[in-house]
Parts: structure tokens; sequence; C-alpha cells
């Protein structure tokens, strides 16, 4: 199995859980061009960003081409316990996806 | 469902009318609100972008946001934000860079437990505000910070 594109840490701290990812994804904006052949590079960026938490959505993400290359995200959120799994999952502009699911320590 | 909305902002992207698309029956309003806002992420203009996002613009300046970016960045390509807010019932995060073609960098939709705090890198064209845009009960406050951006990136 590929490796997932996603790297995640959340840790709890006395119920509230903070969620570092990191997503390995070129971001391309569609405004780059190629140095060789001067044609653009076309647009990869991820769209949205959904994390979730005993099914519960605790974050989604939508995001522009803005966000930089390998895009870094944290957030945090109450009522988790250690132990716990969160799910998250992306999806970008050409329809390709990743999630992956982690626990929380 | 997720193969269905892609194939569908598909059919958007080429016909550019959600509207119709609604109208059509095609689409229900949740499933609209749920896919990602095209016109609000195209938007060439702050203003047209956040009504687009969050269905309204007025904002008001508010010392309960901390927006936490460098005076000056160094390598435009990547420059790290944290949003963190104090203020209640945080329904969404909207960061907008005022200099980009496209100020709306992304719009973080918070669950009902999730905290005030977002962090993110992005990117900037050039020099210019960053304004940090917080939806709670309805209304929206924001805050910005001017940042610098050194080409050369010799650290400024």
């Amino acid at each position: 199995m590929a490796k997932s594109s996603i790297k995640v840490r959340a840790k709890v701290k006395s119920g509230k859980a903070k969620v570092k990812c990191l997503i390995s994804h070129p971001m391309e904006t569609g405004r780059r061009k190629n140095k060789k052949t001067g044609k653009l590079i076309p647009a990869k960026f991820i769209q949205e960003v959904t994390c979730e938490h005993s099914g519960n959505t605790v974050m989604n993400a939508q995001w522009n081409n803005t966000i930089s290359k390998n895009p870094f995200l944290a957030f945090s959120f109450s009522g988790a316990n250690s132990g716990d799994t969160i799910k998250i999952s992306w999806v970008d502009n050409t329809g390709k996806s990743d999630s992956t699911e982690a626990k929380m320590k | 469902m997720n193969e269905k909305r892609r194939i569908l902002l598909k059919g958007t992207f080429a016909a550019g009318a959600t509207g119709l698309a609604i109208s059509a029956g095609l689409l229900t309003p949740k499933a609209v609100l749920a896919a990602w806002p095209k016109a609000a992420f195209q938007a060439k203009d702050s203003k047209a972008a956040l009504t687009a996002s969050l269905g309204s613009s007025g904002m008001t300046e508010s010392s309960d946001i901390k927006l936490k970016a460098p005076d000056i960045a160094e390598n435009g390509a990547v420059v790290p934000v944290t949003v963190t807010t104090s203020i209640k019932n945080v329904e969404a995060i909207s960061i907008v860079v005022a200099g980009n073609d496209t100020p709306l960098a992304a719009t973080f939709n918070l669950g009902a437990t999730t905290d005030g705090y977002v962090s993110t890198r992005i990117k900037m064209g050039k020099t210019s505000d960053v304004t940090a845009v917080v939806k709670a009960g309805g209304k929206l406050y924001s805050t910005s910070k001017n940042v610098k951006v050194t080409i050369g990136g010799c650290g400024g």
C-alpha cells in the first residue's frame, strides 16, 4: 500500500485535542510556467480538507490555490479522549483524494 | 456521494451555472453549501470573495482576534499564519490576502466543539495586508496585519 500523503499528530490534554497535519501535495496554482516549454503548469491544489471525530465533522477547510505547497494545518477541538480515532481526508481540483486515520495520544 | 459531487462540480465548472443546476432540481441547496465555492475563490476582489463565501462582507474590527503572521516574510511562497480568537460560537474563519490575484486563501468551517484556532501556511505574491475574518453568530469580525514580502530573501 502506498504511503499516505497525510501525516497527522494529535494530542489530547484535559479533554482538548490539538491536531496538526501535514499533507504532501504540489499545490500548483495554475499560473506558473514550465521554464523549458513556456507552457503553463495546470492547476492542482487541494480544495477541501475534512476532519472527522466520532462521526462529527470538526473541521471542514476550503482552500484556494493560495495555500502553500505541502500544506500544514493545525486546529483544536474539545470533547476528545486519548485513544480516539480521527479521520482526515482531502480532495483536490482534479478529483484526486486521500484519507487517513490516526489515533490521538 | 463524493463521486457524484465531483462530477457535478465539473459540470458546473463547464457551465458556470450552479443556479441553473438548482432550478433544474439537480442539487439540493445543502449540497451547494457543502461544495467548494468556486465563485468565492476566483473572485478578484476581497469583498466579493467574502460575500460569496461567508454570506456578507460587512465586518467589524475586533481585538478578540489574534492574527499571528511574520512582519517580514522572507519567502512569499511559505508564510505561516495563525488565527486565534476568543469570540464564542465561531462558525468559520477565513483568511484573506488583499494583494493576491484571488484574495480568499481559505475558509475553515468549524464544528460545534472546535476551538477558534487555525494555523496554516499561505502564499503571498507581494507585500500586502492579511486579514483574518471570523464568522460568529451570523456576524463577521476581522483583524488585519501588514506582511512585507521580500523577494531577494536575504532576510530584510
